[in-house]
């Protein structure tokens, strides 16, 4: 309990747009809340009221099941009141504003608005006119602050400590929110960070991402070699259309992880996926469902991480994460 | 405030005055005559019955000729109009602009030309040159009469917001035009290779998440277009050049006689793209900003007269369209009325261009490469002047603000050096 005297401090953000503006006490801070809170999950009666009378609105602009899923049970298990709005849309420009529909809901008095957006910078768009705090859920291809958390507090579980350790990011770096948060995340936390994947996915200048730089290496298996942890993210198979990848049984031969590849990866090196999962190209079965992986853990642990945020952006102090 | 009642013939003394062709501006006076510059004196003072307007401690200019405007109008008024355009352009200093030809209806009918030309005539700001459209509805697949457009006073030719992406259209068009002795001005960018392209490729679009433009889309269709130019003679005018490659191809293409002149534009020699940080609509331009070290290549390259003028590829888009997603904005800023102020503020008082040179790029220049009257202070010009408080430090703001549009990053900017108002064929419009 020592742990959590010495986090008892207020997040003093409004809003948590990305992991690139948050420091590495803040990036603890959320950690260390939300470990706080993963308990309340285990409980029978799953729910504490320390966001009573706050109203917490989810926009989801692209699809999505899990993060929408995990945001609504972070609300609904800290007594938030919330509603959701999904509304898929291509980038046309077509129907209500975003501007008019974030105004709309905020008139009708919301505390915080959750949105996932296929625009990169829409949340700091959204801050231009709203007063309420904007929690993203994922922009475009620019950052996904909740899931690289969660992929932390995975790892910090794991390992105790994020220094010193290593961390192989495997796919579609060029295009991936995921792989931006994470590199932000862990590289302010001391990890070393690799990333692999082909060229045409490897965006101009990946080696300068994050705090203090990436290595890039396209030959998977020293990629993975000395990693202590591999993310490998979903390949987008619509992407296929602009030419990233020949074929998927190329892609898999050359980047899905497999038994054989983890062969070259040190034992204690465990797997990470995001979801949702393309078995058979960018990971085999048997690793989906093999002993490295952490990718159930990773998705409870989203509600945890969820919780921590809603509840310091709400205001809440760390120690009181315990409220029953 | 300048205060003058207009006289069909009277001096100007006591400015300094800064003339293309002169390395730094000095003392002089100016005799106008019904609307034309009579005589240019290098001297403080003249001893003259006729009537004396004395602008001591103002900067006298030629006024600046803007080769590369978007009026909006016909068709898109709610974003700009000939009449406030031309407002904005003289409140910058410019008396002759060119307007470009993706309007609604597109100018590739001389009924478009002369209606725009009637516009600006009851408009009554400045001198305007029409830019027809290259090609059908800007399509890039049937050339225009170019020859009618003339008659009805087209000055130039341009598709520009598109590439003419087939080679032999392009050709065609420049073989057509030469004949005519009309500039084409392209537009250089291989769509596709910028795609679905949003702002710079580089670290900051790597950064941001933000699909990246690579400077080579502008310079692989700078390279076909100067090489159409050499395979056909025809004069060549490279609009909105933003790439180090692309001064490269250009400087080049000089050196082996290839009739291609290339323009650029106020924002790409004073910003770059790690200013997009926080996903400002309104520094989202197509060519996007480029790389500081583009940025700083291409005030190279007019100094050492590879870029022949600066244009301000004034592209007016209003609120609503630009109080939308960065991805969904559509691209362009505003820059008549800021175009001078800004390059004097960052430039000039910062040492890296002197003033004179930076009139000759706004006046003489540009003139020279549409091949207009305009831009000297030669006697028997028109008597087109800009009387420039160089000293002034001002804020632009929506108040101030002519356009219609108020896409501009400089909004609320403070900038030194400001245009008091213009002579157009020797009549006085005082603009502050």
């Amino acid at each position: 309990m020592s742990n959590r005297e010495r986090i008892d401090v207020r997040f003093k953000r409004k809003h948590l747009l990305g992991l690139e503006e948050l420091k590495a006490e803040e990036i603890s801070l959320i950690l260390d809340t939300a470990e706080n809170f993963k308990e309340v999950s285990e409980r029978a009666i799953k729910k504490v009221p320390a966001l009573r009378g706050i109203t917490v609105a989810n926009l989801f602009y692209e699809p999505s099941t899990r993060t929408k899923l995990s945001f609504e049970l972070a609300e609904k298990r800290l007594s938030a009141d919330s509603v959701s709005f999904s509304k898929s849309t291509s980038s046309v420009k077509k129907g209500e504003s975003l501007r008019d529909t974030a105004e709309n809901i905020e008139a009708m008095k919301v505390d915080i608005v959750v949105m996932r957006h296929g625009s990169s910078g829409a949340h700091k768009f959204l801050t231009e006119f709203l007063d309420a705090s904007v929690v993203n859920a994922g922009d475009g291809q620019h950052e996904h602050p909740t899931q690289a958390l969660l992929d932390m507090l995975t790892l910090k579980q794991r390992w105790g400590s994020f220094e010193g350790k290593k961390v192989t990011i495997i796919g579609d770096i060029k295009h991936s929110r995921v792989a931006r948060s994470n590199i932000w995340g862990l590289t302010k936390m001391g990890v070393e960070v690799t990333l692999c994947g082909p060229p045409t996915m490897m965006p101009v200048d990946a080696h300068r991402m994050g705090e203090g730089g990436v290595r890039v290496e396209y030959d998977l298996r020293k990629a993975v070699a000395e990693a202590d942890a591999v993310n490998i993210l979903r390949i987008q198979l619509e992407r296929q259309e602009s030419k990233l990848f020949p074929s998927r049984r190329e892609y898999l031969g050359m980047f899905g992880i497999t038994e054989e590849v983890l062969r070259n990866a040190p034992g204690e090196c465990i797997v990470m996926h995001p979801g949702p999962m393309n078995r058979g190209v960018e990971i085999s079965q048997e690793v989906a469902d093999g002993e490295r992986a952490v990718i159930l853990p990773q998705v409870t642990n989203g509600v945890a991480v969820r919780m921590a945020v809603l509840f310091l952006i709400a205001g809440g102090k760390s120690s009181e994460a315990e409220i029953n | 405030m300048i205060k003058w009642k207009n006289r069909s013939e009277f001096w100007i003394t006591g400015a300094e005055i800064a003339a293309p062709g002169r390395k730094k501006p000095a003392p002089g006076c100016i005799h106008l005559k019904r609307g034309i510059i009579e005589e240019l004196v290098w001297k403080k003072s003249v001893e003259t019955d006729l009537p004396v307007l004395e602008l001591d401690g103002y900067l006298l200019t030629p006024g600046f000729v803007d080769i590369h405007t978007h009026l909006r109008e016909p068709g898109y008024e709610e974003k700009e109009t000939i009449a406030t355009g031309t407002s904005a352009a003289i409140a910058g200093g410019f008396t002759t602009v060119a307007c470009m030809a993706n309007t609604d209806p597109v100018v590739d009918d001389p009924s478009v030309v002369r209606y725009i030309l009637d516009r600006n005539e009851q408009a009554g700001n400045c001198r305007l040159y029409v830019i027809a459209a290259v090609t059908r509805n800007l399509e890039g697949r049937d050339i225009n009469e170019f020859g009618l457009l003339r008659e009805a006073g087209a000055a130039a030719l341009s598709d520009d917001g598109k590439y003419i992406a087939n080679a032999r259209v392009m050709r065609s068009a420049l073989e057509y035009a030469g004949m005519l002795e009309l500039p084409v001005i392209s537009h250089c960018e291989e769509i596709s290779l910028s795609a679905e392209g949003l702002m710079n490729e580089g670290y900051y679009s790597t950064k941001l998440g933000l699909a990246g433009i690579p400077a080579e889309t502008e310079e692989t269709a700078v390279y076909r277009d100067v090489a159409l130019a050499g395979l056909t003679g025809s004069r060549l005018h490279v609009a909105h050049a933003s790439t180090a490659g692309t001064v490269e191809i250009i400087r080049r293409a000089k050196e082996r006689q290839i009739p291609v002149t290339a323009e650029v534009t106020p924002h790409h020699l004073t910003m770059d793209d790690s200013m997009l940080q926080d996903y400002d609509r309104n520094l989202k331009v197509n060519p996007p900003l480029r790389s500081r070290e583009d940025v700083d290549i291409m005030l190279d390259a007019l100094s050492s007269g590879v870029i022949d003028c600066i244009s301000t590829d004034h592209a007016p888009h209003n609120e609503i369209d630009k109080e939308v997603e960065f991805d969904l904005a559509p691209p362009g800023m505003i820059g008549l009325q800021t175009a001078f102020a800004l390059l004097n503020t960052e430039l000039v008082e910062t040492g890296k261009l002197g003033i004179a040179q930076l009139v000759a790029l706004m006046t003489e220049s540009p003139a020279r490469v549409l091949g207009i009257p305009a831009g000297t202070l030669d006697k028997g010009a028109p008597a087109d002047l800009a009387v420039i408080d160089p000293d002034e430090q001002w804020v632009y703001d929506r108040e101030n603000n002519r356009s219609i549009s108020s896409n501009s990053p400089l909004i609320g900017r403070k900038l030194t050096g400001r245009v008091q108002g213009v002579f157009v064929g020797g009549k006085w419009t005082s603009t502050v």
